[in-house]
């Protein structure tokens, strides 16, 4: 991430940039007209289902789909077999890579199931009522075997093989040795042993962290169409349009040139919406049955078998000086990484410690398979598992001290020039400004006391991604632009792309027309994921500006018949040395036709200047000391942004990562029963929190520019996930006197606690 | 499989008369239809509030209700928010307010939120996020979605 470019323009009087213009689709959202995925319907369409695995590992010893077929009003039905064979080779997946093998097994199971909700065939049929009834009437004989549902199980010598022939990446090498380890990294910096011998103090602990959904309201779908000229379209609800045509176009074997993915809104993602699950299914019945297959999962299918993410277990060590300087810090961090490989320890290892200038670091991490589905990405995946060891540790290595957390969160803090253990040095960051306009804010400066009440604050860290973005635009002769970008819309992004657009050609933001578009419409995108749409996709409208302000000069030196390197640009109006000659950009849109005619900009980038992102928390907590219930009083979230581009939208990514980050803390698991079966597969009892349980969200951003943006931007995102459950441990331990060192803290864990420290059972 | 029942019904103040098996639910219908794909459907067990509509003036999960019962009811529909005069003030606060993200809980909130103000047009934040408990949001963390709802109050008040 570090860049020695200065991509960063330094312009201080924005006249678009900072503003809260209402977002373009907003309108359609609010009165119910916008089109999400399962709100498409087309003549002839069928309905799909999908049938299941209700066991968490088992043998396949036989499928029979005779009966199903012969129910009246279905029409296809299809398993495994169905699905072309794939090489054993990996390939990128936009938020991570997949071996192609995996991925097919995951669509459709392979001979063996990995999980329950394991998708094992597919039906459709005339109406989704019928093709349900299909489902139940596949008859499928397993041969049940031992689940493996925790990470230290899957870890020992003797535990079940989920993929027999998967042997253990260790340390860049195949160690051909079979196991349910998928990879074991290490990331070293100075020397571990040493750190901890200068250290005057030492904290070591174990933290376990459960099985967690990304919880987007909207279900997995997907439509699609495969035309009798072979041609496939498909509509869906997907963070990557392009990632979903790249994956469609492996799993069934044909030039990506065939698939065309029309990104429908998307109701929430937070990095579950990248994998295709259905996509394929719907295309294949649609190839069986000439006619168009709908398909949408149920909120039990969402829970058994997409997401979550990954569960964890992390021993953590830190060690400090008499002076309060962090000397040491070691960690093991042990993931689940669900069914297949590809897991989050690698991105948790990149941020556990990173907001700090630690000399001695060793990080070794695991990914491990266990019989849950595979995780995907949540919100700065892994991060928030690591956080949640090292900033409660970093708590009580200052209680121990006696020095104010955030005092010792500044003294130690990374800066420009901090090496992070994993081999990046930081370009401009802003961790010291966040944990000072935490220290400054009028919520840390007000005392928060009485019984069982607590206050907790913790830091974290997202390093976001670039990727590729693109974006076309034309001038329209009223002096609007018509923008077409790539990258789906999940929290106003048309807006803050649109915006960036609008500042260079002197308009203003509800002047342009920005429009998400299909893959056969814009240049590549990368998934609106990582943090990187307004970073990435804002700086191809930028750049695709700057291609209109060329041209549109041109236009002008034409129009007066001088050289173009007589016109100006400035405040969105064209003049030249001859002051007579001025025309504003709307005028001079209007005369694009006598001047050459239709004018379009383009561009696409793939920007190297990454900003990371930092963000610190403070929380008060109040327990039920009876009850086990923590209520959460006043919450603040204090985050850089490098630029707020659209504000209320940034506070709004701070405000949504803080309230799934309290979520996580409190409420939020996977519970399986000792036979692997998820029992809480309903949002009844996968409790997300309500508006009930949550305070007004206090926001302050806080500004460092990213040197790698020509306006300053870093991702916002996904670090605001990452501070929360180590900011309410730690105000749940100045509560009520008890470390929390497993997710979540529900009321039975804090019982549990009290009861130890006190005694009592 | 029984044969279709006829439902009448009001929706969004028309009278609609449609057909239906005894085993749908009137959210089916409404998406299926009807073509109002603007109530949402998130879990289809009464949990997430996605899909709330106005039944004669009371907020209900319309995934919970069976169509033939919207035989003689009035239902109103997110589409029957805004009048041809505009939007709704809630609809209009919750733009305002960047009260919503990626949009898919939006016609839920604001159909159960007018339910709350056509009742109690001046409620307490308490009061708003208790009525509103019955809706999951995983976007915004609630904040922007209570002060639109307060600001809209304050507007209907004026």
């Amino acid at each position: 991430m570090a860049t020695k470019t200065e991509d960063y323009l330094g312009i201080t009087d924005y006249k678009v940039i900072g503003t809260r213009p209402i977002r373009h689709d907003g309108v359609d959202k609010v009165v119910g007209r916008a089109k999400y995925g399962a709100d498409i319907d087309m003549a002839g369409m069928l309905h799909g289902a999908v049938a299941r695995s209700p066991h968490a590992h088992a043998r396949i010893k036989s499928l029979d789909t005779r009966k199903a077929e012969a129910l009246p009003g279905v029409k296809a039905v299809i398993a495994v077999a169905d699905l072309p064979l794939q090489e054993d080779k990996i390939e990128e997946l936009g938020e991570g890579a997949a071996n192609l093998q995996h991925l097919r097994a995951n669509v459709l199971a392979d001979g063996k199931v990995l999980y329950h909700g394991h998708a094992i065939a597919a039906v459709a049929a005339t109406d989704v009522h019928t093709a349900q009834e299909a489902v139940d009437l596949i008859e499928i004989e397993y041969e049940v075997l031992q689940p493996v549902l925790t990470v230290r199980e899957a870890m020992q010598a003797d535990a079940p093989l989920l993929l027999e022939d998967l042997t253990t990446q260790s340390l860049g090498e195949d160690s051909e040795k079979k196991s349910n380890v998928c990879t074991h990294f290490r990331h070293e910096l100075g020397d571990i042993e040493k750190g901890f011998a200068e250290a005057d103090l030492v904290i070591e602990r174990e933290f376990f962290t459960a099985t967690v959904h990304q919880g987007y309201i909207e279900p997995q779908n997907a439509t699609a169409l495969w035309g009798a000229d072979g041609q496939i379209t498909v509509w869906c609800s997907t963070q990557g349009a392009f990632d979903v045509r790249a994956q469609t176009a492996q799993i069934l074997e044909v030039p990506v040139s065939q698939v065309k993915v029309v990104p429908m809104e998307i109701g929430g993602g937070f990095g579950g919406k990248i994998r295709i699950y259905l996509e394929p299914l719907a295309a294949i019945l649609s190839k069986k049955t000439g006619r168009p297959v709908k398909m949408v999962m149920s909120r039990t299918e969402v829970l058994q078998a997409t997401g979550p993410t990954a569960g964890s277990v992390i021993r953590c060590k830190m060690g400090v000086d008499k002076a309060g300087n962090l000397i040491a810090a070691q960690a093991d961090m042990r993931y689940e990484s669900g069914s297949f490989p590809g897991s989050w320890a690698a991105p948790g290892a990149m941020c556990i410690f990173a907001p700090y200038n630690i000399p001695h670091v060793l990080i070794d991490g695991y990914e491990v398979l266990v019989n849950k589905p595979w995780t995907m990405a949540y919100r700065a995946p892994g991060a928030t598992n690591a956080a949640f060891a090292s900033e409660t540790l970093i708590d009580e290595l200052c209680e121990q001290l006696g020095v104010d957390p955030l005092a010792f969160r500044l003294k130690n803090s990374a800066k420009e020039g901090t090496r992070r253990a994993d081999g990046p040095v930081y370009p401009r960051i802003g961790h010291e400004q966040c944990v000072e306009t935490a220290r400054d804010s009028e919520h840390y400066a007000t005392q928060f006391n009485g019984k069982n009440r607590g206050r907790g604050v913790a830091s974290g860290f997202w390093f976001n991604v670039g990727l590729k973005s693109s974006a076309a635009a034309s001038v329209n002769p009223d002096g609007t632009v018509s923008l077409v970008e790539g990258s789906t819309d999940i929290g106003g992004t048309r807006t803050s792309i649109a915006m960036q657009l609008a500042e260079v050609l002197g308009i203003g933001a509800e002047e342009v027309k920005p429009q998400v578009v299909d893959t056969d419409s814009v240049g590549e995108t990368d998934v609106t994921g990582g943090s990187r749409t307004t970073f990435a996709t804002g700086w191809a409208a930028y750049q695709c500006a700057l291609d209109i302000k060329a041209q549109m000069i041109e236009r002008a030196a034409k129009l007066w018949e001088i050289a173009v390197d007589d016109v100006v640009f400035e405040d969105g109006y064209f003049s030249s040395s001859d002051a007579s000659k001025t025309i504003s950009f709307k005028e001079l849109a209007g005369r694009l036709d006598e001047t050459g005619g239709p004018l379009m900009g383009r561009a696409t980038v793939n920007p190297p200047g990454v900003g990371g992102a930092f963000a610190v928390m403070i929380a008060d907590v109040e327990v039920d000391t009876d009850t086990g219930k923590v209520e959460i009083l006043r919450v603040s979230m204090i985050q850089d942004a490098g630029k707020a581009i659209h504000p209320s939208y940034v506070e709004g990514q701070m405000q949504g990562g803080t309230a799934q980050g309290i979520g996580w803390a409190l409420n939020e698991e996977y519970a399986y029963n000792a036979d692997g079966l998820l029992t809480n597969a309903s949002l009844l009892d996968y409790r997300m929190p309500t508006c009930l349980d949550l305070p007004m969200i206090e926001t302050h951003i806080v500004e460092v520019p990213n040197p790698g943006h020509p306006y300053g931007v870093r991702g916002v995102g996904e670090v605001p996930i990452v501070p929360p459950v180590a900011a309410v441990a730690n105000a749940i331990y100045d509560a009520i006197g008890v470390r929390l060192t497993i997710l979540p803290m529900s009321p039975g864990e804090i019982l549990k606690a009290l009861w130890t420290k006190n005694g009592t059972t | 499989m029984p044969g279709k029942v006829h439902v009448t019904t009001t929706i969004n103040g028309e009278s609609v008369e449609f057909l239906c098996e005894p085993r749908q639910t009137i959210l089916e219908v409404l998406r299926d239809q009807l073509d109002l794909t603007g109530t949402k459907e998130g879990c289809s067990n009464g949990n997430c509030g996605a899909c709330s509509i106005l039944v004669n003036g009371g907020v209900i999960d319309a995934c919970l209700m069976m169509a033939v019962e919207a035989e003689g009811e009035e239902l109103t529909t997110i589409e029957g928010v805004a009048s041809a005069e505009g939007l709704h003030p809630l609809q209009q606060k919750f733009l305002e307010h960047a009260a919503l993200q990626c949009g898919i809980c939006t016609p839920g909130f604001i159909v159960a939120a007018k339910a709350l103000l056509d009742n109690e047009p001046t409620p307490s934040e308490e009061r708003i996020r208790l009525y509103l408990a019955g809706n999951l949001c995983r976007c915004t963390g609630y904040d922007k979605i209570v002060r639109a709802v307060q600001d809209a109050a304050s507007a209907m008040a004026e």
